[in-house]
């Protein structure tokens, strides 16, 4: 069997980008080719709804691979290019300019696309955020003398409006449900995170939907259900982002809330793989429950593991999920499933920092979810997440009180 | 030429654990290894200049409380993604029971 036609990644992002490299250092040495739909090279889309917003000068979003890395590695990065089609069984990918390229195994990190409004004309008041072109084109509407509305109390929403906030602009962040990140993250930090938007003066509105979007060339307005309206100079739309599997579905591969695949990452169609946000996969420590991440870091680790697996190895992927979002000066992180805790401890840091460790009925840890001031909670929340991996039972008076949560992980000698 | 400055007690850094220690407009971080050697760093990551010392200490290696980039803080390797740039290391002994901190005249 003959590995020439080398490998393929459908998208640049995060963890394309992360599998490409982590090939080269594993030592892969067949071609690897890395297609992007965007004309940029490779970089880290945290920044985007931060540092991209708040730097005075406009600023670049740190690249993970740059022209120096691709040509030492020879990766081939093809911008700008969309694969329109997979011929699975001739193997190869066909790009929307008729570009036939053979692979002998295919990763697909399509990633996600933001949700759209439905019913509601594009105007350039009205913006979403996902790519650097997005921060690029939000980035003059955040000045002091605007007044951003922000639909969705959703993390890249309260990071935009934050980051607004701290330009000058007047700022409101409309949410339907009857609280900021009602999906998946506690209420306590919740409420925390909400009353920190308030202190700087971000006004949160709350259990509002809406009912007409109307923008012209001068404002944007939103009629809410309870008859008022919000009138704003641009409205940024973060209502939830949706995986691309497009590709994949007319391929035949499995989609199932994302491109289906097992715990090797493999989709259902021989030699294909999926990985990143667009993917959803059985999780190990959750009985298998199948998840869809749409984080940084399993972007990273996700494409981390394909490389070893498209390069021969078969391991599953059983990383602890993990998120963190940075707002004002405070970071916010959450390890495991806060879902699967039926109780709740909480371990307070200081300064209004605190920690909840969330436990199942055998008192499993599964989950930890924090906030604090900068990096305050990063110690213990890194520690947690060991815990989590290893299916640690704690003592419940442990994860209360000052004791080193290091004390409660099980060690080699 | 290294100039040896006094940074903290040998006792104000727990075992297996790091503190940060600003000097001169510099930031470092002074490690306690788990058999009670000393080390010292750069205080910043290499990637989005963080303070190391907020981050956790496990054997041989510190990790920043940020984006989970990983070093050895014995000889400031890189340990995998998203850092890529080492840290630079400096000289450390004990006096007495100070921990001196050599860095480059």
């Amino acid at each position: 069997m003959s590995n020439d036609a080398g490998i393929i990644i459908v998208g640049a992002g995060e963890c394309g980008a992360r599998a490409a490299l982590s090939l080269r250092e594993t030592g892969y040495p067949h071609a690897i080719t890395l297609i992007g739909d965007e004309a940029h090279l490779p970089y880290e889309r945290p920044p985007l709804s931060k540092q991209m917003l708040l730097a005075e000068a406009t600023p670049q979003a740190p690249t993970v691979l740059n022209d120096i890395m691709l040509g030492e590695r020879a990766i081939r990065h093809i911008g700008s290019a969309s694969a329109s089609a997979i011929d699975a069984t001739g193997k190869q990918v066909i790009l929307s300019d008729g570009r036939e390229l053979a692979y002998d195994r295919l990763l697909l990190t399509t990633g996600a696309a933001p949700r759209r409004l439905p019913n509601v004309r594009a105007n350039a008041r009205i913006l979403y955020l996902r790519t650097i072109n997005d921060a690029l084109a939000l980035r003059p509407w955040i000045s002091a003398d605007m007044h951003v509305a922000v639909l969705g109390g959703g993390f890249i929403g309260l990071e935009v409006a934050a980051s607004a906030r701290n330009r000058g602009a007047r700022v409101t962040v409309i949410e339907s449900q009857e609280r900021i990140l009602k999906r998946g993250v506690p209420e306590q930090i919740a409420e925390t995170i909400s009353s920190l938007h308030r202190r700087n003066g971000v006004e949160v509105k709350c259990g509002l939907t809406v009912s007409e979007i109307d923008a012209d060339d001068r404002r944007v307005s939103i009629s809410l259900a309870d008859g008022t309206e919000v009138t704003a100079d641009v409205l940024v739309v973060g209502i939830g982002a949706q995986p691309r599997t497009e590709l994949a579905a007319q391929a035949g591969i499995a989609v199932d809330n994302g491109i289906s695949v097992n715990e090797r990452l493999e989709t259902s169609v021989a030699d294909i793989y999926a990985a990143g946000d667009c993917c959803s996969f059985p999780h190990p420590l959750y009985g298998g429950r199948r998840l869809r991440l749409e984080a940084w870091r399993n972007a990273q680790d996700q494409g981390i593991l394909a490389a070893a697996n498209l390069a021969g190895a078969a391991r599953g992927y059983d990383a602890v999920p993990y998120f963190w979002s940075d707002q004002f000066d405070h970071t916010l992180q959450i390890a495991g499933l806060v879902d699967e805790g039926r109780t709740v401890v909480r371990r307070d840091l200081g300064d209004g920092a605190f920690i909840l460790f969330h436990l199942d009925d055998g008192q499993r840890l599964v989950a930890a979810s924090g906030v604090g001031y900068g990096n305050r909670v990063a110690r213990d929340m890194k520690l947690s997440e060991m815990l989590i991996a290893r299916q640690v039972v704690p003592p419940l008076d442990a994860l209360a009180a000052d004791a080193n949560l290091k004390s409660l992980l099980p060690r080699a000698a | 030429m290294t100039t040896w400055i006094d940074a903290c007690a040998a006792e104000e850094i727990d075992q297996e654990d790091v503190v940060r220690f600003d000097h001169a407009g510099r930031t470092f971080a002074i490690y306690r290894s788990p058999d009670d050697e000393y080390f010292a760093t750069d205080g910043l990551c290499t990637h989005e200049k963080i303070h190391l010392a907020e981050g956790l200490v496990m054997d041989d290696t510190i990790e920043c409380p940020k984006h989970n980039g990983r070093f050895s803080y014995k000889t400031g390797e890189a340990r995998g993604a998203p850092v890529c740039v080492g840290l630079k290391t400096y000289p450390v002994k004990l006096e007495g029971d100070r921990v001196m901190i050599g860095i480059g005249a």
